[in-house]
């Protein structure tokens, strides 16, 4: 049933025709606007559906190396050694050629982690609710907090912690008495020293007075994490036009960080776990499946073609990529460690990589090579399974009237 | 292959190892000798190149099978080994074994629960292929934590494994020097405080007689382990060292003969197949000799291959191993040879051991034996199996020749030639075979070869082909030479996508060289710089009409990469098109008809208008001739103004890079989209065959003049970049000063290169946009910039104004001397010129110092450009490799050859990416089909048929067929000339 004022004759050769329903919808348009006569519709109908069956991946397509030839192809107009901004000029993200051999390889942590991180209502519309977030994040480390002075005379380590940052960093503490507490307390959890600490001063010593160990203990120092996630040294905030669920454009903060850890990020308050996200693809797997994994390795590559003015890449066969990379609910690499590896037969290993070493195995193991797939069926020289290779062809030739004979 | 032999097709390869006996049972000799040949040249029976292991030499009969060289496929032989030697390539299975299985009664140290729980693991890797190795990993290393075997109550030892071949079995023995070890511990340790211990107290504690202690403490008696474990345990100390038994191969061999099929299995060998005894050889097979074929060198030398040169330093060593042994030689010497004969047989099967040196061949270079056949590129594998020589193939440079279709190609007659195709003669074309072989094979439509009814195949020759050709029958086959309309299939490498391979029809020419039509050169990359591509004659009437319907250049236009065309006009063809459209010219009768000439139009419209009593005809109605009557299409140009296509006349608007180019231009992808391929060939032949005549009628050239300003821009030029140059000085003093601010999350020295980089670019800008409003529209380098044909504006900036900042890795040059670039410049000079900013243009000429600056930059570019074509083509074969099997079935799913499904619909709507553009969010424009429909404007009922889907579009028809079919286009086309 069509809301458009269309005769039921003209529903009914519309409904006849094999064609998707918005399609369909489009075609009522038509003939509603120019209120068309049934044959006329018919016709239409007739053509879209011509069309729109054209328009449709063949059966017995070989997608797969279309795809593959798709995204390789234009590697070659890729550059090498861009290192340079991802949208915002302040974070150097790896990019173009070593950035789409990082994600078809799978590694487990990129050359240069970052993630992107939106913001939850209030946190989004306000700067100092932006920034609590910040500090959620960033890793705050001594130095960001106060002076550092090491005492030889008195085999100690004094800090003066500056109280405004303290209060800028700690908003929901009111006296800097506490937060200087607790960093103290951090400071002796981590180091197993005792510390003694006057209003936003902090001291410390090494227990027995060893001029190396003060000097190892203020290393150490430099190296704890007070607030925030280790992993993540920076973070920027940017003002954006962020375009709404309501096809709407809004300016919003939005926070990008140099390094990542995604699933505490997500954790923290303000943030929007429902668009942040990351440019690891294991971190997104682990926290949000395999699912989330496919769609931002379909979106890093997209993102990196982008980036080199290739954006003329069909994201069906980024896709298709995607889809085999995740196909066994992990992520698998491209490549000897991952799906060229575990394929099932073993001229097609032999052949890509590690020739002999399989090729022992398959002797161990007794394997048998159905000579299945591509690489198989070219070395022993049989026509492929795929395309044309797929269908039987049945010669013959027409007798005088018309009908086959053998 | 030729005979019946081997099987018409392969249903299935097994894997799995040789017993010993098949070798001896398949072996056409045993090989005794470690010569070859005799003085007299004949190779020496039982000899490696024993003519019953197959002939090479033409002429020769095999003794084995009787048949001569290249249909005797060869024969094993083998050499009997004196001793069993190991394996290389299963060094870690056989340490695998030996660590899980009992040293005594060879079963795996394994409980039954234990054993079933691997199992059930092993059938689930193998279910999900995975690695199996992985389970049999985790197998042996729960059967090695066991101290005793759980079958026999054996002690176990643990194995060494010295690489390459060497395994030995530590045991804890008693040491030699435990009488004085116990002595000393008994005296006690004042400082760590233990009391010493008298020989009473000792036997009280360990519960052995005091005569036995006093025995064991003289030396006399070696005590028994349960004693020995007591003293350690009463007097804590060690008296144990590290024994190691060196395991021969053939005490391996033993051992692993015991090893019970059933466990073999739960480590995943098939005992069936491989018993792992048989990874110890005692025979070794001798590759025929057509696996390492001698060659024989000029001067009448045979120089044999590194296999041959292998095994006879095996068989020496063998012999010597056998003479000496029964000689009854020292065990020394023995194990010698034998690990010499280890050496031997290791490196015939892998030369490219770690921690083995390789063996070399006489001259120094490391031998190619077994496994290096096999790897790499080059490897059997990769270099024979996968990718294959093959016959009916030319290579040759190409050039351009822009009087040919799209879909032909202009194939040598000398080419062509060589080139047959098969020719099953009948009574409808008995004349014309009959005409091909008569010709012979040197005439150009002749034939080389005809093969008779009973199978013989004659060669025709220039002596015979007058009294061939009138033998031949139906019935026959003929060899025929390529002639024009065959098929081909043409390719230039590296093929990175499927347009790299397409099939032309063959139009035979002289000279040469093959010649194509410039517009597809973008499909493969192609320039004539010197340029070889391959073609490849087809064999088969099924791979005929493959390529016919589904390979031809004109089925390629659309690539699946983006949706639209990838074939269009190029360079050229968009200079004149832009020249003939872009100011509407007007043009008198001749010169339209001329412009008009190379194409299919053979009268001119109504004249667009009169000028002075003479009639005239502008480009854009010249160029509305080649257009689709019914086309309608408007969009934004190139230029920037509006194309209008109206009823297939161009209204308004410039034709140039967007609307015909070769990478999506928008008239031939619609075209191609709805008209059919055959009308968008048509097309794009006519718009190239247009271009040509256009730009021939207006001229088109550049020299330096097109490039050289007036002395006033030269002026305004300098004066900008002297700005600059002040600018950056001001930079520079602030930064000197400390009063430069840094940008957010950089530092100040970035922050000063990024400010003076962003200030020296603004400059080059000026400079060109100065250069720019000093050109004229009518300037050819900026019509190629505008039209989009070549070149950019870019490029005339730095021709004309200036070519700006030299860049290494994304900054100022900043390498050479320590602190400055140059020893021109002082140190730490951070002026524009000191960092490579060239300040003059191409045609003004460029410093010293900027040309090397420049060449420093332009180095950059070649190293890039070598990196990556050689990761990306890496990258590219992987993913070749892992999407290689995905094909979409009848039922819309993408699955691989093992029907695992991958997608449940390809891109998640079966979207075509070739007839759907990237960008397009769906292929069908409802709107526009009505258009069509209702204003009913078709060429003919059969181009509505093909549009409503009752008929389909004729896709193999040949561009001469269509000729042969209609003659009078024929003798048009002749008259032409």
């Amino acid at each position: 049933m069509t809301e458009f004022d269309v005769s039921a004759d003209v529903e009914a050769v519309v409904e006849d025709r094999d064609i998707p329903e918005d399609l369909r919808e489009d075609v009522y348009r038509v003939v509603e606007e120019r209120s068309l006569s049934v044959e006329a519709a018919d016709e239409i109908a007739k053509a879209v559906e011509n069309r729109y069956r054209e328009t449709r991946v063949e059966p017995l397509d070989p997608v797969g190396t279309v795809s593959a030839q798709s995204i390789g192809e234009p590697g070659t107009q890729l550059t090498m050694n861009t290192f340079h901004y991802a949208g915002v000029a302040e974070i150097d993200v790896t990019q173009g050629l070593p950035r789409l051999i990082e994600l078809v390889d799978a590694r487990k942590t990129p050359d240069t982690p970052m993630m992107t991180i939106y913001l939850e209502d209030e946190y989004a519309e306000s700067r100092e609710r932006a920034h609590e977030v910040v500090w959620q994040l960033e890793a705050t480390k001594i130095l960001a907090l106060g002076d550092v002075s090491t005492n030889v005379a008195d085999m100690n380590v004094s800090i003066d912690l500056n109280p405004d940052t303290l209060q800028e960093r700690w908003p929901t503490v009111a006296d800097t008495g506490e937060i200087a507490g607790e960093i103290a307390e951090i400071i002796e959890d981590s180091l197993g020293v005792t510390t003694i600490q006057k209003g936003t001063n902090v001291q410390f010593g090494p227990e027995e007075p060893s001029y190396r160990d003060l000097l190892q203990l203020v290393e150490e120092l430099r190296e704890i994490t007070f607030k925030g996630i280790e992993e993540i040294s920076r973070v920027v905030i940017r003002k954006e036009d962020v375009e709404t669920p309501e096809d709407e454009e809004r300016e919003e903060f939005v926070l990008y960080t140099e390094g990542s850890s995604f699933g505490d990020a997500l954790e923290i308050e303000g943030v929007d776990a429902s668009r942040s996200s990351c440019n690891n693809i294991h971190e997104i797997h682990r926290t949000l499946g395999i699912e989330a994994a496919r769609e931002t390795i379909i979106e890093e590559t997209n993102d990196t073609l982008k980036e080199q003015g290739l954006d003329n890449v069909n994201v069906r066969h980024l896709m298709l990529v995607a889809d085999m990379m995740t196909n066994r609910g992990e992520i698998e690499s491209i490549g000897r460690h991952g799906i060229s590896g575990s394929k099932e037969s073993v001229l097609a290993r032999a052949a890509f990589e590690v020739t002999v070493n399989h090729l022992l195995d398959a002797a161990i193991h007794g394997e048998v090579d159905d000579l299945n797939g591509v690489t198989e069926n070219v070395i022993v020289g049989k026509p492929i399974k795929l395309g044309t290779g797929d269908v039987d062809l049945r010669m013959g030739s027409l007798s005088k009237s018309g009908e086959q004979a053998d | 292959m030729s005979t019946g032999q081997s099987p018409k097709e392969i249903g299935e390869i097994s894997f799995g190892l040789m017993d010993p006996e098949e070798y001896r049972e398949m072996s056409a000799t045993k090989v005794i000798t470690a010569d070859t040949y005799d003085d007299d040249g004949f190779p020496i029976d039982m000899g490696l190149m024993d003519p019953r292991l197959g002939v090479i030499d033409p002429g020769l009969e095999c003794k084995t099978c009787g048949k001569h060289s290249g249909s005797c496929n060869g024969h094993f032989g083998h050499i009997e080994l004196a001793a069993p030697v190991i394996h290389v390539g299963f060094t870690k299975l056989i340490r695998r074994l030996l660590r899980g299985t009992c040293r005594e009664c060879a079963r795996l140290c394994l409980t039954e629960d234990e054993r079933e729980d691997f199992a059930r693991d092993l059938n689930n890797a193998r279910k999900l292929g995975n690695d199996l190795n992985d389970v049999t990993k985790a197998a042996i290393r729960q059967a090695r934590k066991k101290d005793r075997c759980p079958f026999c109550g054996e002690v176990q030892f643990d194995i060494q494994h010295e690489k390459p071949t060497t395994y030995y079995e530590v045991q804890q023995v008693l040491t030699s020097e435990y009488s004085q070890e116990i002595a000393s511990a008994m005296q006690g340790d004042e400082e760590e405080d233990v009391a010493p211990m008298g020989r009473e107290e000792l036997a009280e504690a360990t519960e052995i007689d005091l005569s036995r202690v006093n025995e064991i403490l003289s030396g006399e008696f070696r005590p028994r382990e349960s004693d020995r474990k007591a003293i350690e345990k009463a007097l804590d100390v060690d008296l144990t060292e590290e024994d190691m038994n060196k395991l021969m191969p053939s005490d391996i061999r033993d051992w692993f003969e015991d090893i019970p099929d059933e466990d073999l299995e739960v480590l995943g060998i098939n005992p069936d197949r491989s018993r792992p005894e048989w990874m110890i050889l005692t025979v070794l097979p001798v590759p025929p000799v057509t696996a390492r074929p001698s060659i024989t060198l000029d001067n009448g030398q045979r120089s044999e291959d590194d296999l041959t040169h292998k095994l006879v330093d095996i068989i020496r060593i063998n012999q010597r191993f056998m003479e000496n042994r029964e000689a009854g030689a020292p065990q020394l010497i023995i194990e010698d040879l034998w690990e010499l004969l280890q050496y031997h047989v290791t490196t015939f099967m892998d030369n490219e051991i770690s921690g083995t040196p390789p063996a070399r061949h006489r001259s120094g270079r490391p031998l190619k034996t077994l496994s290096q056949r096999l790897k790499g590129k080059e490897g059997r594998f990769r270099g024979s199996l996968s990718g294959k020589r093959v016959n009916f193939s030319a290579r040759t440079v190409i050039s351009p020749d822009p009087t040919l279709s799209l879909n032909e190609v202009g194939v040598p007659d000398r080419v062509a030639k060589e080139m047959t195709q098969t020719m099953n003669v009948t009574e409808r074309n008995l004349a014309d075979a009959r005409r091909y072989v008569s010709n012979g094979p040197e005439g150009h439509p002749g034939a080389n070869y005809v093969k008779r009814p009973d199978g013989r195949r004659l060669k025709v020759t220039e002596k015979n082909c007058e009294e061939l050709s009138e033998k031949v029958e139906a019935g026959w086959e003929v060899n025929r030479h390529l002639v024009d309309g065959d098929i081909v299939v043409f390719n230039r490498q590296p093929s990175l996508h499927r347009m790299s391979i397409m099939a032309h029809e063959v139009v035979v020419m002289p000279s040469k060289t093959f010649r194509l039509n410039t517009v597809v050169c973008p499909p493969y990359n192609a320039d004539f710089d010197g340029d070889e591509m391959n073609m490849h004659a087809l064999q088969n009437e099924e791979a005929r009409a493959e390529a016919r319907v589904l390979m031809r250049v004109q089925e390629q236009i659309l690539s699946p990469r983006f949706g639209e065309n990838i074939i269009g006009a190029i360079q050229d063809h968009i200079s004149g098109t832009y020249l003939l459209t872009n100011q509407n010219p007007h043009f008198n009768e001749t010169q339209a008809l001329d412009l008009l000439r190379a194409t299919r139009i053979d009268e001119l419209p109504d004249p667009s208008g009169e000028e002075a009593g003479e009639p005239y005809w502008t480009g854009r109605d010249i160029f509305s001739e080649l257009l689709p009557d019914d086309l309608n299409i408007e969009f934004r140009g190139t230029v920037g103004d509006d194309v209008v296509v109206e009823d297939g006349t161009l209204v308004e608007g410039t034709i140039a890079e967007d609307e015909v180019g070769e990478f999506g231009g928008q008239i031939v992808d619609t075209i191609v989209k709805v008209y059919g391929t055959t009308r968008a060939r048509i097309f794009i032949n006519e718009v190239a065959a247009l271009a040509m005549r256009s730009i021939m009628h207006f001229g088109f050239s550049i020299g330096i003049d097109d490039e050289t300003i007036s002395t006033e821009a030269q002026d305004r030029i300098d004066e900008t970049i002297d700005e600059a140059y002040d600018r950056t000085e001001e930079l520079i003093e602030t930064y000197e000063k400390g009063e430069l601010e840094s940008l957010p999350g950089r530092t100040v020295d970035e922050t000063l290169e990024m400010k003076i980089m962003q200030t020296l670019g603004k400059a080059r800008d000026n400079a060109g946009d100065i250069a720019e409003e000093h050109f004229d529209e009518e300037n050819p380098a900026v019509v190629m910039a505008n039209s989009g044909a070549r070149g950019s504006m870019l490029n005339l900036t730095q021709m004309a104004g200036c070519v700006g900042q030299q860049a290494v890795r994304g900054n100022r040059i900043n390498r050479g001397y320590e602190d400055r670039t140059l020893s021109h410049y002082k140190k730490d000079d951070l002026s524009a010129d000191a960092h490579g900013f060239v300040e003059h243009s191409y045609t003004g000429g460029l410093t010293p110092r900027e040309f090397f600056f420049h060449a420093m930059g332009g180095r950059e570019g070649l190293v890039d450009t070598a990196v990556r074509t050689s990761k990306s083509g890496y990258l590219q074969r992987r993913l070749i490799n892992a999407l290689s099997e995905l094909e979409t079935q009848y039922d819309g799913t993408v699955r691989d050859t093992s029907d695992t499904i991958v997608q449940f619909e390809f891109g998640e709507d079966s979207t075509s990416p070739v007839q759907v553009a990237h960008d397009a969010e769906s292929g069908v424009d409802v709107e526009q089909i009505a258009d069509r429909i209702l204003d009913n404007e078709f060429a003919d009922a059969q181009s509505k048929a093909e549009f409503l889907g009752d008929e389909a579009r004729p896709t193999n028809l040949s561009e001469h067929a269509e000729a042969r079919r209609n003659p009078d286009l024929l003798t048009e086309v002749e008259s032409d000339d």
